[in-house]
């Protein structure tokens, strides 16, 4: 009784701040963290990109000059970054398909009856969970020219090794992470193909579909949204890239091929003190994430309409 | 159970047999090549041999980089997240399952939009305002303040709160119990189960974070576990004797808790991992 009294006469007020006003003091300080963290940092990003910003003592007071486009200029014709940006295509080219076709098959051989079932997710689970720096560690010793890959290998090992040499190192990056995220996809897939319909497994097969045809026919359209969202989190991932070109290749090796956009904006922007030009960097990898995502979106998601 | 293609089908289990080796056997190395007194990358290097096995590898990463320390950094910085994702996320996600409020929907709409945002980007920005113009460089507070509200999260406390019925919220309404009492007695007790996912979702990220802790902290003593193996990797390894037995015992102790907490929670983690992807 006493709800409705309160709502009567504070109609007008509870119009203007809905019926439980309070809500507001409730998620104030996650908009004052997304405001502080996310959204003030985003604009001080583009400013910065757009200014000869350079770092100086606290307090101290300087012209910070708009420069227009000079930033964005030099970024483009500086062939470090022209190359990070191939590098990271690379990157996508070999992590996104590999990961799309192989969580998806994991995903389908495990959501049969099978034996070990919980062994199994929690085994593909296991390598995304663990720090990406405690495994990169291991990678490394699995990796190097003397390691056991290249023993198993014998002559066919590549000469220069995985991750000194120019042609070999991005892609080792590449499928570093695909092992190192694989998991993650898989429980995507997983939870897709809960609501394919076994109705139209029946069909298929009714139709003399064979299993291989069925997977195509059925599955494969079936965890489509899935798949989209697939793509996009891979791609975001793969954006993102830096603390394994930085410790696998040791900085970006050899000679810039496996470099990040992410690297080159940390060594541009932070070491060497151009946090304008690291700035540039970033935003043109928003460009090119958010471009990209489209792209992906229609390209993959076309059969959602 | 019926599963229409394929019933008994050796080429599955196969297939995630030899799948499950590819994603175990770095892990089992790891572990190998932590205990061995000198490195041995040949074949047979991957099964122990008694007369090689030692402990020191770990007395040594732990003579370099202070396990102890950088451990106790690791968890500060991890519970200050899961600290914060609890208190303000659990505030957050309440209102906008269970309030009406105005901006509530705008409110949501950031929360869906933050989490596509890479934090990667924010780097830059980030660097200059909390290093620079705050001064937050070696603290902790400048570790955690990225972080410290985790929105994925907010997001499942917020799926768990309208699961619950309307008419518990309305009978404790109209029995005049203010919203902070309704969320702290009614509500909490009954979506405790969540805020454990909550806390082990929120936990891999901070403990496993590399770029942040590394970029505002130079002081050893302040470094979480993480960047201090790093360091050790890119700089003193290659003066050491083993270095990479020693890097292995670091990456062992690293990894250890996340592993350990999600073997044991591995229901909880994979449910909420499910969820999150299928509804954010």
């Amino acid at each position: 009784m006493s709800a409705r009294g309160r709502s009567g006469r504070g109609g007008v007020l509870s119009s203007v701040l809905g019926k439980q006003p309070i809500g507001t003091a409730f998620v104030t300080p996650y908009v004052v963290f997304l405001a502080v963290i996310f959204a003030y940092p985003l604009g001080f990003a583009v400013y910065m990109s757009f200014h000869d910003y350079f770092f100086t003592a606290p307090g101290a007071i300087v012209e910070r000059p708009w420069v227009g486009f000079a930033n964005y200029a030099a970024v483009l014709s500086d062939p470090a970054v022209r190359r990070s940006f191939v590098n990271v295509g690379i990157f996508l080219l070999i992590n996104v398909p590999l990961t799309v076709v192989l969580s998806l098959v994991l995903a389908y051989a495990l959501n049969a009856a099978i034996r070990w079932r919980t062994f199994f997710r929690v085994s593909y689970y296991v390598p995304y969970v663990a720090a990406s720096v405690a495994v990169v560690g291991v990678w490394l010793f699995l990796f190097n020219s003397d390691g056991l890959v290249n023993r198993l290998l014998g002559p066919l090992a590549p000469d220069p090794s995985w991750l000194v040499n120019s042609a070999l190192a991005m892609p080792t990056v590449a499928f570093y992470v695909t092992w190192k995220q694989l998991g993650f996809f898989i429980l995507l897939y997983l939870a897709a193909l809960q609501n394919v319909s076994k109705d139209l497994y029946e069909a298929a097969s009714m139709d003399g579909a064979g299993r291989l045809k069925s997977f195509w026919n059925v599955t494969v359209p079936g965890v489509r949204p899935a798949t989209t969202l697939v793509v996009l989190l891979a791609t975001v991932t793969g954006a993102n890239l830096f603390t394994e070109p930085y410790l696998l290749t040791g900085g970006g090796g050899p000679d810039g091929a496996s470099a990040s956009p992410v690297l080159i904006m940390y060594q541009k922007g932070i070491e060497q003190g151009n946090p304008d030009i690291g700035s540039a960097i970033g935003v043109l990898l928003v460009i090119g994430v958010l471009l990209l995502a489209l792209a992906e979106r229609r390209f993959v998601g076309r059969e959602d309409r | 159970m019926k599963q229409s293609p394929s019933r008994k089908s050796p080429w599955r289990f196969l297939t995630l047999l030899v799948g499950a080796f590819v994603f175990l056997f770095p892990f089992y190395y790891m572990l190998i090549g932590s205990l061995q007194a000198e490195p041995d990358p040949s074949v047979k290097g991957a099964f122990p041999s008694p007369g090689n096995l030692t402990g020191k590898n770990y007395t040594e990463i732990n003579a370099a980089i202070d396990l102890g320390r950088s451990l106790l950094n690791s968890g500060i910085f991890t519970g200050g997240v899961i600290l914060g994702t609890l208190v303000f996320g659990v505030l957050t996600g309440y209102a906008l399952a269970r309030l009406q409020f105005r901006g509530r929907g705008a409110v949501f709409n950031l929360m869906l939009l933050v989490q596509v945002v890479p934090f990667q980007l924010l780097t830059i920005p980030l660097y200059v305002l909390i290093v620079r113009s705050y001064g937050l460089a070696d603290s902790y507070l400048g570790m955690i303040a990225p972080f410290a509200i985790n929105s994925t999260a907010v997001f499942v406390f917020r799926q768990y709160f309208l699961q619950l019925p309307q008419e518990l919220f309305d009978a404790a309404r109209i029995d005049g119990a203010g919203e902070l009492n309704i969320l702290w007695r009614v509500a909490i007790p009954l979506v405790k189960p969540a805020l454990l996912t909550g806390v082990l979702l929120t936990f891999i990220g901070p403990w496993n974070e590399f770029l942040w802790p590394f970029l505002i902290t130079k002081q050893q003593d302040l470094q979480p576990l993480a960047v201090s193996l790093s360091n050790y990797l890119t700089t003193v390894s290659a003066r050491a004797a083993n270095p990479f037995g020693a890097v292995l015992a670091g990456a062992c102790v690293l990894a250890a808790p996340a592993i350990g907490m999600f073997i044991v929670f591995q229901r909880r983690f994979i449910s909420s991992s499910l969820e999150s992807g299928v509804k954010g």
